[in-house]
């Protein structure tokens, strides 16, 4: 097999991987700030456009990279989320500059990361060898641990620290499982690249040593369930997004997380795949369940703006993994849906979480009040984002957060009487703090922000769009990939 | 593949678990870098027996940059860094040693009770090797949790890391071994800078969950 056969989606998928790598490289040399911030928006824009094309045509899977009906979802909405967020960045990062958080120096630094970071992801996804997967996770991770303590705070290298440390434990227990799964290849397929392949591995799962296969889930639901986010391995989660710049905090939240769920669910594809191993499902949802019920009641007891947003980071991870635990066309249709929803809600709020923090000058939410009165586009846009992230209708999470405790409801009464009741509990915590902080009369800073609207309301628009019609071919897209993932 | 094959590779792997051990018992600063580095010896020569013994010489360049990286470079810096910041004092357990040394036996037993009935198929090479692997994870994982100085869990994790190529090589032919042991001395590299450039000096026993609360805004 070569790398990749051949024709025109060859080259695309080629020039998602170059692009994020060659902008990383430029933006690394290059000094002034400017153009930086512009540069990266167009890397960006071209990888999105790029990933835009893989819809029209896709290449042949190879040894090394991939493209299929699950990865395809993540990628285009990996490069979406990417490009909206370098908008933000740039917005974000000149307020940065003008209060001498961040120094040019730093600045360059921050702009190579974040397109390292776009690689490291993009890799991971289009990856089709196990080995190279926990490479590029592997890579993202460190990207994001440099940037998260970027600002040399002592609470940021603390936060960095720690989520290096548990970061790190997490993904040497994946490459443990990894080294289990060519194992149990290894004596059906024979040695060598065919026995890390996703193609080769999904084929011949059937046939793997059930043990084997069953010991290794365990450990690569521990190591990337660490970075998922899931209780009790979500510890370095709040910290990392506290501490870090804003845009990192959405980059997190919305994409790394997904980008962990995302090998986990190919490797649970591969233990439903081998009928005498054990079932993956009770493993995902008791996880996902324990995440959602504890995150929740966490909710009640923040007092950092950007931390409220990190737990509930953990609750919707949460609900995803319950998602795909429970498995089954509706379920799963609901979990890629739910999960497509959360990122491009909870980016939304990490967009004007920042410049509400830069506007008011902290991350305290007792400090923060009226916004809506003193900022009304940033107040009404974080209103918005908090009402669709808590699931009330008409916004689009309310529909997929619907249809995963009705499909529990009819297969699990009392789980989904748990799932319920936890969601209220966090719709309860989202909107007592949405109170303090939109309404009331204004407190502290009410200088102008500065701020760029449209990734915001692009992000909002496209998620109240979802809750009130879905387009058929989406959804039809969506009901392919939930049955591959049977 | 002949008996005294095995055996080596086996006495290496072995090996390996018993400085493990040796790592938890360790009290002060540069003993435990010593003992760190003789881990570190142990599995590149783990490692240059599998490439010797599989016909794999890609196995080699792991193996040197175990020699060298972890060996030589990292406990170098380490002992630096440690005689420069004046921490170079006795190592603060959380729990006793002797507690630490019963549960490290207690997870050597468990490893070998769950791989060995499961990798009856996996041939006698990977066999031995991933029970001894996996204890020398879990060991690992231990000293990660039973130390509170921020060094003592990068030693910690380092073994955790040896642990990982032992498994990895004692998988024979499987690919990428090198470009993982690559990523991995980055990662190892980036913990060492992190410590000595970030100065997470004043902090630097403190780097364990009790003081980690202070900063996490949840002070009234």
């Amino acid at each position: 097999m070569s790398p990749f056969v051949g024709e025109a989606g060859a080259f695309v998928v080629g020039a998602i991987l170059t692009i994020p790598a060659l902008g990383a490289a430029v933006l690394a040399l290059l000094p002034d700030d400017r153009t930086s911030g512009r540069i990266n928006v167009l890397a960006t824009f071209l990888t999105f456009g790029c990933a835009l094309a893989l819809l029209v045509e896709r290449p042949s899977p190879g040894a090394f990279l991939i493209v299929d009906d699950l990865n395809i979802v993540f990628i285009v909405l990996s490069t979406f989320v990417g490009f909206t967020t370098s908008v933000f960045s740039g917005s974000y990062i000149a307020h940065e500059l003008e209060t001498g958080r961040l120094t040019p120096a730093y600045l360059r630094f921050y702009h190579a990361m974040y397109q390292m970071l776009m690689f490291g992801m993009n890799l991971a996804l289009l990856s089709n060898n196990v080995g190279l997967m926990w490479v590029a996770v592997e890579l993202a991770t460190l990207t994001t641990v440099l940037m998260v303590g970027i600002y040399r705070t002592p609470a940021a290298l603390e936060a960095a620290w720690k989520y290096f440390l548990l970061g790190s434990v997490g993904i040497a227990l994946a490459l443990f499982g990894t080294i289990l799964v060519y194992l149990a290849a290894r004596s059906v397929v024979g040695e060598g690249l065919d026995a890390m392949a996703w193609s080769v591995l999904v084929e011949h799962a059937p046939d793997f040593d059930p043990a084997l296969l069953n010991l290794s889930f365990v450990f690569l639901l521990l190591g990337y369930g660490t970075k998922v986010g899931l209780v009790p391995m979500h510890a370095w989660l709040p910290d990392a997004h506290a501490e870090g710049p804003t845009p990192i905090s959405a980059v997190l939240s919305g994409l790394l997380l997904n980008v962990a769920l995302f090998a986990v669910l190919r490797f649970k594809t591969i233990m439903s795949a081998n009928p005498a191993a054990l079932a993956p499902g009770p493993l995902m949802v008791s996880l996902g369940l324990l995440s959602v019920l504890f995150a929740s009641f966490m909710l009640y007891r923040r007092s950092d703006i950007k931390r409220l947003f990190a737990y509930s980071s953990i609750e919707h991870m949460g609900i995803i993994t319950f998602a795909f635990g429970m498995g089954g066309p509706l379920a799963n249709f609901a979990g890629l849906l739910h999960m497509t929803l959360h990122s491009l809600t909870k980016s939304a709020i990490f967009f004007c979480v920042g410049h509400i923090a830069q506007v008011k000058g902290t991350q305290q939410m007792s400090e923060i009040r009226g916004l809506t009165v003193s900022h009304p586009v940033l107040g009404w846009g974080l209103a918005l984002g908090v009402v669709a992230i808590a699931g009330l209708p008409p916004m689009g999470i309310f529909m997929s957060e619907f249809l995963i405790v009705t499909s529990t409801f009819a297969r699990e009464p009392l789980l989904a009487v748990v799932l319920g009741l936890s969601l209220l509990v966090a719709l309860g915590a989202l909107l007592l703090r949405l109170n303090g902080l939109a309404f009331g009369d204004p407190h502290g800073s009410s200088a102008p922000s500065k701020a760029s609207f449209l990734p915001v309301y692009a992000h909002l628009g496209l998620v109240f769009g979802a809750g009130i019609w879905l387009p058929p071919a989406i959804v039809a897209w969506f009901q392919h990939v939930a049955t591959l993932l049977n | 593949m002949d008996q005294l094959a095995l055996d080596v590779a086996h006495l290496f792997a072995g090996g390996l678990v018993l400085v493990s051990f040796m790592l938890l018992y360790q009290d002060r600063m540069s003993g435990l870098l010593n003992i760190f580095a003789l881990h570190a010896l142990v599995v590149s020569f783990s490692v240059a027996w599998q490439a010797y013994i599989q016909h794999a010489p890609h196995l080699y360049i792991t193996a040197a940059i175990a020699l060298v990286v972890k060996a030589v470079v990292i406990p170098l810096a380490l002992h630096r860094i440690i005689v420069r910041l004046g921490i170079h004092r006795t190592i603060e357990p959380v729990v006793g040693i002797g507690l630490t040394m019963l549960a490290g036996i207690g997870l050597v037993a468990l490893s070998i009770m769950v791989m060995l009935p499961i990798t009856a198929e996996a041939g006698t090479l990977a066999r031995e090797d991933l029970a001894f692997a996996l204890s020398v994870i879990l060991l690992g994982l231990l000293m990660m949790i039973s130390r509170r100085n921020a060094v003592s869990q990068v030693i910690g994790f380092m073994s955790i890391e040896n642990g990982l190529i032992l498994a990895a090589t004692g998988a024979k032919g499987m690919p990428l071994v090198v470009e993982i042991s690559v990523a991995f001395s980055i990662l190892i590299a980036l913990i060492v800078i992190g410590i000595f450039l970030f100065r997470i000096r004043e902090r630097f026993d403190s780097v364990d969950i009790h003081l980690l609360h202070e900063h996490r805004g949840e002070q009234p």
